[in-house]
């Protein structure tokens, strides 16, 4: 068992219309099973409403499962007495930068997670400058969030999921809200910090271009997994993907057009330099 | 119109009072206040005055600044004296038409006069020297006996959180009103009343937007384990040092010497 693991996992959210008696049931979670080991890279890809943010809040158990079970670290997520210890091992960015930060100086804000938790005063020192340093805020701990852009702000949000010392982080759309810099940099973050502190990283996103880099990719539509595999491989299968309405990146369709139309060349290729080698060889 | 209120707006810079502890300042600020209502005739207010005075010039803030914060109670300042001067009875100094001026009314509206302006120089230079986070700090701990009848440490949160949120809302109640003058709407003209209920496309947006965020940041609040004051440990304690001890000293024998004043006088 991995250190995410669900299985038949359903959520319903429950609208109450005019008559209070019978709400309407949105399936939103329509049984899931992942298993992600740890250490791992992983993206969770779809489009708005294919559920992959309920099933975020799943994994650190701000929404509880209707069906189902959700494992964090071999914790079920519904045993009440584990609720802060599930926490503190998966933390969680979202999408908004400035509706997460709590405090009004940079490093307050990143020590409010192990205040929460009771750790000793010096301690808070050390971790807070240690997360600064890993997503490379320790420049800016003085200064104030709101002087920052959404990039910096979500960096300092990681940071704040960081010094809580979890084993996976869930970035629930972190780059949405973003211009195209800040989501670059949010992005070399995270992949550092899977890469140097070995975390567990749980990306939630819809621009495919983010996904590239990841060592194992699920597609959700509708609530439920429809693709899972490699990058490379989830990318091979353009017609599927775009009726997932997923927008393909520019250079795979680009390839997959040209393979369809009698190119001689790979299946799903992810960057630019790839087609231009693939390009060259192939004359 | 917000600029104006320099009552609540942090000047950083590094001196004596900008380092002692946030509880000193609250403490002390509420004995000033104290002190001032001891004060009786210009002896005490001399006292009064050498020791704002002392402060300030240890405070590194200028002058100016400080007074600029006064601009906001001149209103209230005019009134207050106003109703002094004419409602005290005694001997009549000026009299004209329904009015009354007594010699006694004329005494007690400086009085007061000064007492207001004392009182505002007094806690502005308390929060020019204090960041709103340190002053929540401080209130959380002085008011921690009383933990079991006010939850405490939830006020202090809520107070910080406020503080935290009041730049992001001014923001987005511009960005708001540029979307309605886009399309529009007339925040300027007319009578109060128009004016008034030009505000209600502005406000119900806001309180909207409000709404939002404050459900976002809780369930970030709880995904980063917080769950009210109870075993949480703080990255800044509040710890005594012996400046401060001078302070609390310092203070309680300004406010001797005030009632001996008063007494011997």
């Amino acid at each position: 068992m991995g250190i995410i693991k669900t299985s038949k996992l359903i959520f319903d959210y429950l609208r109450y219309g005019e008559d209070e008696e019978h709400p309407e049931i949105n399936r939103a979670i329509d049984g899931v099973d992942i298993d992600i080991e740890p250490g791992r890279f992983i993206a969770i890809l779809g489009h708005n409403g294919s559920g992959k943010s309920t099933l975020a809040k799943h994994i650190n158990a701000l929404l509880a499962p209707t069906e189902g079970t959700v494992w964090l670290d071999q914790m079920d997520t519904r045993d009440e007495t584990h609720v802060w210890d599930i926490r503190q091992k998966a933390g969680m960015v979202f999408q908004n930068p400035d509706n997460q930060i709590i405090a009004t100086v940079v490093e307050e804000d990143v020590g409010f997670g192990p205040e929460n938790l009771g750790v000793p005063t010096p301690e808070i020192w050390k971790r807070v400058g240690e997360s600064l340093e890993a997503v490379g805020m320790k420049a800016y701990r003085k200064r104030s969030p709101n002087k920052l852009s959404g990039g910096q702000k979500q960096r300092v949000a990681i940071a704040g999921v960081m010094a809580m010392q979890p084993k996976c982080i869930i970035l629930d759309e972190p780059t949405a809200m973003l211009d195209p810099n800040g989501r670059k940099e949010v992005l070399k973050a995270v992949h550092r910090l899977n890469r140097e502190a070995h975390v567990t990283v749980l990306l939630i996103t819809h621009y495919m271009e983010e996904v590239t880099d990841a060592d194992y990719v699920y597609v959700m539509d509708h609530g439920r997994v429809v693709m899972q595999g490699e990058p490379r491989e989830i990318f091979s299968r353009v017609d599927e993907l775009k009726r997932y309405r997923l927008d393909v990146p520019q250079v795979t369709l680009l390839a997959y057009e040209l393979k369809k139309s009698g190119v001689p060349l790979p299946d799903g290729i992810l960057s630019t330099e790839e087609l231009v080698d693939a390009l060259c060889q192939s004359n | 119109m917000l600029k104006d209120i320099t009552i609540g707006q942090y000047y950083p810079a590094e001196s004596p009072i900008h380092r002692l502890d946030p509880r000193v300042k609250i403490v002390a600020t509420m004995i000033f206040i104290v002190s001032l209502f001891v004060a009786e005739g210009w002896a005490g207010y001399l006292i009064s005055a050498f020791f704002l005075g002392m402060c300030i010039l240890l405070s590194k803030v200028p002058f100016g600044y400080i007074v600029k914060g006064l601009k906001a109670i001149v209103i209230l300042l005019c009134i207050t004296m106003f109703f002094n001067m004419v409602f005290t009875p005694g001997d009549p100094l000026v009299q004209f038409w329904r009015i009354t001026i007594t010699v006694q009314g004329v005494r007690m509206a400086v009085k007061m006069g000064v007492r207001l302006i004392f009182l505002i120089i007094g806690s502005s230079l308390m929060t020019l020297t204090t960041t709103p986070n340190q002053l929540t700090n401080a209130i959380e701990r002085l008011l921690k006996p009383l933990g079991f009848i006010i939850p405490v440490h939830e006020i202090a949160m809520m107070m910080s959180i406020a503080l935290r949120f009041i730049p992001i809302l001014m923001e987005e109640t511009d960005k708001i009103m540029k979307a309605q003058m886009a399309r529009g709407a007339d925040f300027e003209s007319g009578n109060l009343v128009k004016k008034v209920r030009s505000m209600v496309p502005l406000l119900v947006p806001l309180f909207i937007s409000a709404f939002r965020r404050a459900n976002d940041l809780a369930m970030a609040m709880e995904a980063r384990c917080y769950h009210g004051g109870k075993g949480r440990t703080q990255m800044k304690p509040l710890v005594y040092r012996w400046p401060d001890y001078a302070a609390y000293a310092a203070v309680w024998g300004y406010l001797g010497v005030c009632i001996a004043v008063r007494i011997v006088l």
